[in-house]
């Protein structure tokens, strides 16, 4: 199996979706666009996890990285729309 | 063996091309409800696959060789796929609901009806 050219297009991938959290208008849009980021950069720590050779600790990252991600998205909203905290 | 590779990579395949798809989506349509509509659902999809094709993979060669290293990567990638798609659709649903609340209007809208609706 060749996992090389699925990681480059992640990479390609995530990129584009950077570039939306720089010139994204407003801060809706850029949590959108992050949102996307951190999703893309699971997946590809999953295909990162096979490429060097079965190695589960790298989905262990992953998968706190999900949950820490979709912690950080959630205060981030409860901010745009004005709760007090 | 070969079937088994031949599956995986028709798995990346759809997984890259709905990603790619989802990246491009947020560059192409006009606001941030579109946005949010494209980039997350093509993403979580595209990523169901990526990690079907790891789940594929891993077990494909389990099921073959005997290599008992393989079935930990299984679980592993399992929970990591519980984590995604549960995460994925809740910080969706936030993201729209702040949104709206701060006064983000849908491109081209005209009337918005939710916005009557807390009025009255």
């Amino acid at each position: 199996m060749n996992w090389f050219p699925a990681i480059i297009v992640m990479a390609v991938c995530i990129i584009i979706a950077v570039a939306r959290i720089i010139i994204g208008p407003g801060a809706p849009t850029r949590l959108v666009a992050f949102d996307t980021t951190n999703t893309l950069v699971v997946a590809s720590m999953v295909i990162v996890a096979m490429m060097t050779g079965n190695r589960p600790f790298y989905i262990d990252v992953a998968i706190v990285y999900a949950l820490l991600s979709y912690v950080l998205t959630l205060f981030v909203a409860k901010y745009i729309q004005g709760d007090k905290f | 063996m070969a079937s088994l590779n031949t599956l995986t990579y028709v798995f990346i395949g759809i997984g890259l091309f709905f990603n790619l798809v989802g990246s491009f989506g947020l560059h192409r349509l006009p606001d941030v409800y579109t946005r949010l509509h494209a980039a997350t659902k093509c993403t979580t999809f595209g990523s169901i696959f990526l990690i079907l094709a790891v789940i594929v993979q891993s077990a494909g060669i389990w099921a073959l060789e005997g290599d008992s290293s393989q079935i930990v990567m299984c679980i592993h990638v399992v929970l990591a796929l519980v984590a995604l798609v549960v995460t994925n659709a809740t910080s969706a649903h936030a993201i729209a609901r702040a949104a709206h609340r701060s006064g983000e209007k849908p491109a081209r809208a005209v009337v918005d009806d939710l916005e009557r609706k807390q009025h009255d």
